[in-house]
């Protein structure tokens, strides 16, 4: 009798309850879900709509592979310089008996750098250690030309310094939490249990560390991958990248078949979705341990 | 010369002087507890033994070595925290193989290893869990077990059981205790609770303010506190003023009645007050065979604890409180009423200050 | 040995972030042979595509904020009321804009609204602008969606909502008398973070053809020496500006908290 009482009614699904999200769903669907979708399929449609893969193979040019080889290897090269360095700068801040003081402008500032992107911090390298920055001039004067020494602003290299401008921030932002999440006993149980301090690291740290550091390396990627400002601003359009080519085809057809387009930008798509899901699956598989 | 030896340690951090001038020697598998309120310096204590902190000054010898200046990872010690110190990302089999492993213990021998020591904390098939799917008294005894893994020379516990609910608190220390007298290891242990202190340890070192205010048995602590602030923390404590009689005959005036000591040493000249201690077990309502003193009393408040009753009763202005046992024949008084109580002078503790 | 590193890791840090900002102001005051002045920032100032440009980008991101406000926070409040089923499918779109490059979802917004198509938004200069709005209110979801949520987090929307309801509120008031009031902290931080990535956005306005700041800044770029790094000090100075008030309204009410 009373059993009937107190078990609870069974939980309806009112649909009226999907209507309070349907402005949002819609919104998504409109700017967010169909422009991809629209993309997506574009890639496989010849130009009067039928099904194609030719799109696909077309891409399998010399300069478009170019383009997606530079392009990988700027966002591999600068994910994991930004990884590295933010992280050596996080944990010096949060580990390394810095005054408690650095803390909270650094994270501050970070903000602000991780921001700081696109044209205003092309402009900021070029005046730096642009042909006529700073920089290069007080090097010059010292009798160092950056240029015998292959160094070039405009170039692969120069834009891995400028991205490292937003990339690192971006790191330290997300990793300082995660080292603060570092309980002492940790280190306090791996010492006294006779751990070296590498020791540590490797077996402990690292390793609940990790998905942290996975996430934030494809965060890392997928941002300087779909970059365009900042490159576009330093060397105009002519350096050969994916999203520097594509705005160039949007602007002007400069593939001479809209079509190729499409897959210009599926292929952008399938690269920064495959970071995600090898993030994602690497994450679980690391993160039995997490509740 | 004791197993562990502690000579003369201080810390100050910044100007606070944390642990002062703090002496003793620890034999070897003995279980020593370090009790005292929070703050006392009892951690400090701990973690300058286990090496993370440097003492401000003296030293530690464990074993004839002295080992102040080592890194904690060289000192072959045992430790177990207040909580969450089990590795998360690693099973409790790694867990406890961890101190084998970074030591580079073969394999197959830190798998025994491993497997003896989880049948030791009694948890024989929990080796593949993931500490999270582990309830806290389970996880503590999994930290027992890592630090007991490497065979520590020294194991320091700092209030392992204080995160844990009261009925494991008490299962685990006396399973602790076990495992410490199975091993025969030489054991440190920090608590504020005095129950716990003294119903586990050999001996107990209760701390104030960063001082090693008494070292004792706990039979010894509790019975004969030297300090005003060990007798009031270790058990519950009446406190009576009495005016000196004769400091030679040990004679005192109580609500003007003499008392004759038994023991003690009255340092304060004659017409001076000391202060007189007794515990509630000492005092008996009504009089008592063999107790030489006798006051008038108004009975306060009566509670019922099952064989005990705790009765608090004014007497010669302060109010004390007092344990008979319970009896089936004979209830206790009502509050209001009227009563007698009487102690023996042998059971009156002298406070040196 | 350890702080040595620590030092040193952290001040070649320093010294790299801080060589730009000290490039970009000596070599914004150069404009003038032999002497530092301020010409460039006058010449910039004196520009009226300048001021075009700027508040063009200033009024889309207040539209931005505007819109990312009343679809962010009513969603947010909804799933956590009353769906929370619907919350992996929520913050999994909300990611979204993190993964797919915004040029290729401008890209498709050029293909999916064009003048031929049902919806055509390119087809006139609001149109196109509400287009931009849209796709600026999809770059700032992530942090919107974020900061609202995490506001919410710490409110109980449940018991808020049934004693407003008790009282007699609808729907509206509850939103914008209760809820509203109780996360303003985290909308204003989401909405400061999104000033900041609208006023100088290029891609998208670029590609669009509004006369965006954005675009406005690399045109100068491609054209002027001394200006453009006067324009990166004032960009600089926005964004700080932003992350300043960021700061400062998440100070102020914790602040105020303590005080109650
Ligand atoms: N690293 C430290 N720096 C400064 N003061 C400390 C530090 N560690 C402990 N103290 C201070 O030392 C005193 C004793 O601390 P502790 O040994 O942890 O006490 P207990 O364990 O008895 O509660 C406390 O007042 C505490 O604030
Ligand atoms: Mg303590």
């Amino acid at each position: 009798m009373s059993k009937f009482q107190l078990r609870r009614p069974a939980k309806r699904r009112l649909p009226l309850e999907w209507l309070g999200i349907l402005p949002f769903v819609a919104f998504a669907m409109l700017f967010l879900v169909l422009p991809t979708m629209k993309i997506v399929v574009g890639a496989f449609q010849t130009s009067d709509g039928g099904f194609t893969l030719q799109n696909l193979i077309d891409l399998n040019t010399a300069s478009i592979r170019s383009a997606y080889w530079t392009s990988i290897k700027l966002s591999l090269i600068t994910a994991l310089l930004g990884c590295a360095v933010g992280f050596a700068m996080a944990s010096a801040v949060v580990f390394g008996g810095l005054p408690k003081r650095v803390r909270s402008p650094l994270l501050t500032f970070s903000g602000v750098a991780s921001n700081f992107a696109g044209v205003p911090l092309a402009f900021a390298f070029i005046a730096t250690i642009g042909p006529a920055g700073l920089i290069t001039l007080e090097l010059r004067d010292l009798g160092i030309n950056l240029r015998a020494y292959g160094f070039n602003l405009l170039s692969f290299w120069g834009l891995v310094v400028t991205y490292l401008f937003f990339q690192i921030p971006l790191m330290i932002l997300i990793i300082i939490p995660a080292l603060d999440g570092l309980k002492r006993e940790w280190r306090e149980a791996a010492d006294v249990l006779g751990a070296t301090s590498l020791q540590y690291w490797r077996m402990v740290a690292l390793p609940i560390l990790f998905p942290s550091l996975l996430g934030t390396f494809a965060l890392l990627f997928a941002n300087a991958f779909g970059a365009v400002a900042t490159a576009f601003a330093l060397t105009g359009p002519q350096l050969n990248i994916v999203p520097i080519k594509l705005f160039a085809q949007i602007r002007g057809d400069v593939l001479g078949n809209p079509n190729l387009g499409y897959a210009l930008a599926f292929g952008m798509i399938v690269i920064t979705g495959l970071a995600n899901v090898t993030y994602i699956v690497l994450r679980t598989r690391s993160e039995r341990w997490l509740k | 010369m004791a197993f562990l030896e502690l000579s003369n340690l201080e810390k100050v951090f910044g100007t606070n002087r944390v642990v002062t001038d703090f002496t003793m020697g620890i034999e070897k598998g003995e279980f020593v507890s370090l009790l005292g309120p929070s703050g006392c310096g009892k951690t400090t204590v701990l973690r300058m033994v286990a090496g993370f902190e440097t003492p401000t000054s003296g030293a530690i010898r464990i074993d004839g070595q002295d080992v102040t200046g080592q890194r904690t990872n060289q000192r072959a010690i045992g430790m177990m925290f207040q909580a969450y110190a089990l590795f998360p990302n690693m099973t409790v089999a790694d867990n406890v193989g961890f101190g084998l492993k970074v030591k580079g213990v073969p394999r197959e021998e830190r798998k025994d290893r491993v497997a003896e020591m989880l049948r030791l904390i009694g948890l024989p098939d929990l080796g593949s869990r993931f500490p999270f799917q582990l309830s806290g008294g389970q996880q503590q005894r999994v930290a027992l077990a890592r630090a007991l893994a490497p065979r520590p020379r020294v194991l320091l516990l700092d209030e392992p059981l204080s995160a844990l609910d009261a009925k494991v608190r008490v299962s685990l220390r006396n399973e602790i205790r076990d495992i410490q007298r199975e091993l025969g290891i030489t054991a440190i242990f920090v608590t504020h609770d005095q129950e716990e202190a003294m119903s586990i340890s050999d001996r107990i070192v209760v701390m104030n303010g960063g001082i090693a205010e008494q070292v004792g048995a706990p039979f010894e602590i509790y019975n004969n506190p030297r300090t005003r602030f060990v007798a009031g923390f270790v058990g519950t404590l009446n406190m009576l003023s009495a005016t000196v009689e004769d400091p030679a005959e040990r004679m005192l005036t109580l609500a003007g009645q003499r008392v004759v000591l038994a023991r003690g040493e009255i340092a304060t000249p004659r017409g001076e007050t000391v202060t007189l201690a007794l515990r509630p077990e000492a005092i008996h309502l009504g009089r008592a065979e063999g107790c030489e003193v006798a006051l008038p009393a108004t009975v306060e408040e009566v509670h019922f604890l099952g064989s005990v009753i705790r009765i608090r009763a004014r007497v010669a202005g302060t109010v004390v409180a007092l344990d008979t046992f319970n009896r089936p024949d004979q209830p206790p008084p009502p509050p209001g009423s009227a009563a007698e109580i009487s102690f023996a002078a042998r059971d009156v503790i002298l406070l040196a200050d | 040995m350890t702080r040595f590193l620590a030092w040193t890791a952290f001040l070649l840090g320093v010294l790299y972030f801080i060589l730009p900002l000290i490039g970009m102001t000596e070599f914004s005051l150069k404009m003038r042979r032999g002497e530092y002045s301020f010409d460039a920032y006058r010449a910039v100032f004196g520009d009226p595509r300048f001021w075009e440009t700027f508040s063009y980008s200033l009024t889309l991101a207040a539209a931005t904020i505007v819109f990312g406000v009343l679809l962010v926070v009513p969603t947010a409040y909804w799933v956590r009321l009353k769906l929370p089923q619907a919350r992996p499918i929520i913050e999994f779109i909300t990611l979204l804009p993190l993964v797919i490059p915004a040029i290729v979802i401008v890209f498709g917004y050029i293909r999916l609204y064009n003048t031929s198509s049902i919806l055509p938004l390119t087809g006139s200069a609001l149109g196109t602008d509400i287009l931009l709005t849209m796709g600026y209110a999809t770059l700032a979801l992530p942090y919107m969606y974020r900061a609202v949520d995490t506001g919410l987090r710490t409110i109980d929307v449940a018991t808020l909502t049934e004693a407003a309801q008790s009282l007699g509120a609808g729907w509206f008031t509850i939103l914008a008398r209760i809820i509203l009031p109780n996360v303003l902290v985290a909308v204003l931080s989401g909405a400061f973070l999104t000033l900041a990535i609208v006023i100088g956005e290029f891609t998208m306005a670029a590609l669009l053809n509004r006369p965006a700041f954005g675009p406005f800044m690399q045109l100068l770029g491609a054209n002027r020496a001394y200006e453009p790094p006067a324009l990166a000090v004032i960009a600089f100075a926005i964004t700080w500006g932003c992350m300043g008030l960021i700061q400062l309204v998440t100070r102020f009410s914790k602040h105020e908290r303590a005080k109650v």
